[in-house]
């Protein structure tokens, strides 16, 4: 159907992607699990924007974080209301720059946005996965990954970037396949969940795993699903999500009706704020992937498999790194960044570190943030010269 | 590149491992990895500094001298060097400690309060000496433990640390009769090699 588009339309913007499709992929070949299990045969959504050079060596892939999804950038319809995730990053012009980069953005094994996961149906049953989907972790998604890069004829990353669990994934690149990337972009990340974060996760799924709604993850069968349970474990999330700091501007105590109310309706803004955020998240979002991305996050510890040194987990990579954390940060705080970082200085590694002064939270690296925006942008700037130079091919490996 | 960083560049052999302490925009790391195949990292606290760095591909971590370096090991580094940035650190004697636990030497430079134009400034002006070498006012100044050749020198005795090499130059950045003769008096800028 032509349709007139206005000049000022938000995909028609010079530093917008524009309008995009996701694409599928069916891979037929089993995936091993780290679990022990294995999918005999899955699909990935994935969307791209940017073009592939002749030696495909500008290509970059963006791994999102918990509640993210292929759909990073430009719009799908002309009537999203809203751009992709990271559209403030991934943009003509823009600190990824895709008149420059070859742009990948996935979902998850595990994820509820097209991507096989427990919404989807099992081939053996013929019902949905539900439960009965294995649980991923991090090295699974980096496998699976892998395969879609292999597809795309891709055998070398420019770069592997994500914030928070997709900084975990650019980091379990590094350490799995050595020689497939030249940078990694670890934003906002932490070398594994401390017993807080795990404790926030646990409150996120019992909300979702006691709602009567839930019917032990065969809830699509009930044609129902945990509603109360998933505003409840987003509310929750959305507090760390947050600083003291960005809650006291944005809200303060300030109160819908101006007076109180002396009951339990909403009364704070903040109150309507969660609950508006746990609403629309429950609508869009599946409980069991909820869960099982929940488990990856805690389950990640790349140091485990080498007696618990994240030193020596750090040997491993060859590329080079560049680790941005932000003050405010309390999920992910800068002290877990500097963690990444000194183990892979005392490895010998590459690295390069920033803090970002913001009073933004976690959520900081998905925003437009001017100093944020402005050094990670002058690496990508790096990153896009090398490739232009040609300089990534042949790298001779003595470190300090 | 300023005549400080050539000299220092000049004492450090090829494959060296560095630490370049307020690395600025990362100018002399850049250098020594392109002639000299070092390798290693900077600290810096500007963002400004911070982002040139990135551009030039040199490793740069944002930390600030004043914490300390106890992120790194012990004899992490052959050299760890920190150029026109004593006077300005909290406490000029610990960071100087701390280079020489993670770096086997240490490259020190510093404007020389002891120039014969300083003591003037201040002996004949009585007002607090401004310079090409020292251009701050007494109230914005950054450089809040300025120290003279001698008093540098009579620290490291103290200390048991081990002058290797010493170069002063003047504010054209060369290192004329007088300056060697009388470096406390005739040297804008003193440039050591240290260690334990």
């Amino acid at each position: 159907m032509p349709q007139q588009i206005p000049d000022d339309a938000p995909w028609s913007a010079e530093d917008s992607v524009g309008l995009v499709e996701p694409r599928t992929l069916q891979f037929d070949t089993a995936l091993e699990l780290e679990c022990g299990r294995t999918l005999s045969s899955y699909e990935l959504v994935y969307e791209t924007y940017g073009t592939l050079n002749s030696d495909a060596s500008n290509a970059v892939l963006i791994c999102h974080a918990l509640s993210g999804h292929h759909h990073a950038a430009g719009y799908n319809s002309t009537d999203d209301k809203r751009p992709g995730w990271w559209d403030t990053c991934i943009g003509p012009g823009k600190v990824i720059d895709t008149n420059r980069f070859f742009v990948v953005s996935l979902n998850n094994l595990g994820g509820c946005h097209g991507s096989t996961g427990p919404s989807s149906i099992n081939p053996e049953t013929g019902q949905p996965w539900g439960p009965d989907f294995p649980m991923m972790t991090v090295k699974d998604w980096v496998n699976s990954q892998a395969r879609l890069a292999d597809v795309m004829g891709i055998s070398r990353w420019a770069a592997v970037i994500g914030g928070s669990m997709g900084g975990m994934q650019a980091l379990q690149w590094s350490i799995d396949y050595p020689d497939r990337l030249s940078h990694a972009v670890v934003i906002a990340a932490a070398p594994k969940l401390s017993a807080q974060n795990i404790a926030f996760n646990e409150v996120a799924r019992q909300s979702i795993l006691t709602d009567p709604n839930f019917h032990g993850g065969r809830y699509y069968l009930h044609d129902t699903y945990p509603r109360q349970g998933l505003i409840l474990a987003r509310m929750v999330g959305h507090i760390t999500y947050l600083s003291e700091d960005a809650m006291r501007m944005k809200f303060g105590r300030d109160l819908r009706a101006g007076r109180f109310h002396f009951g339990f309706d909403v009364e704070f803004q903040v109150e309507s704020y969660l609950r508006h955020q746990g609403e629309v998240f429950s609508r869009n979002f599946d409980a069991n992937t909820y869960l099982l991305m929940t488990k990856a996050l805690d389950y990640f510890d790349p140091a485990r498999e080498f007696d618990n040194s994240l030193e020596t987990a750090l040997a491993k990579p060859e590329c080079k790194f560049l680790v941005m954390s932000f003050t405010s940060d309390w999920r992910f705080a800068p002290e877990r960044s500097r963690e990444i970082v000194n183990g892979l200085v005392h490895a010998g590694r590459d690295v390069s570190y920033a803090e970002i002064d913001t009073p933004k939270g976690h959520d900081a690296f998905l925003l437009d943030i001017p100093e944020y925006t402005k050094l990670f942008g002058a690496y990508m700037h790096r990153v896009a010269n090398e490739v232009e130079n040609g300089v990534n091919n042949v790298e001779a490996g003595n470190h300090a | 590149m300023r005549d400080d960083l050539q000299l220092i560049s000049d004492w450090i052999p090829a494959d060296a491992s560095l630490l370049d302490l307020g690395c600025g925009d990362g100018t002399l790391l850049a250098h020594l990895q392109h002639h000299k195949q070092i390798r290693g990292y900077g600290l810096e606290i500007n963002q400004d500094n911070l982002a040139a760095c990135f551009e030039k591909g040199v490793n740069v971590l944002e930390q600030d001298l004043d914490e300390g370096l106890g992120n790194f090991q012990n004899h992490r580094f052959d050299y760890v060097v920190m150029t026109q940035a004593l006077q300005a650190v909290l406490r000029p004697d610990q960071i100087l400690n701390e280079m020489l636990r993670v770096g086997r030497e240490a490259i020190i430079t510093f404007p020389n309060f002891g120039h014969w134009r300083v003591r003037a400034y201040l002996g004949l002006k009585g007002r607090m000496p401004v310079s090409s070498a020292l251009p701050y006012e007494w109230y914005n100044t950054p450089n809040i433990h300025l120290c003279t050749v001698q008093d540098f020198e009579t620290h490291c005795r103290k200390s048991n640390i081990r002058i290797l090499e010493r170069q002063v130059i003047n504010r054209r950045h060369h290192s004329g009769l007088l300056a060697r003769l009388w470096p406390n008096l005739f040297g804008e800028i003193a440039i050591y090699r240290v260690t334990v």
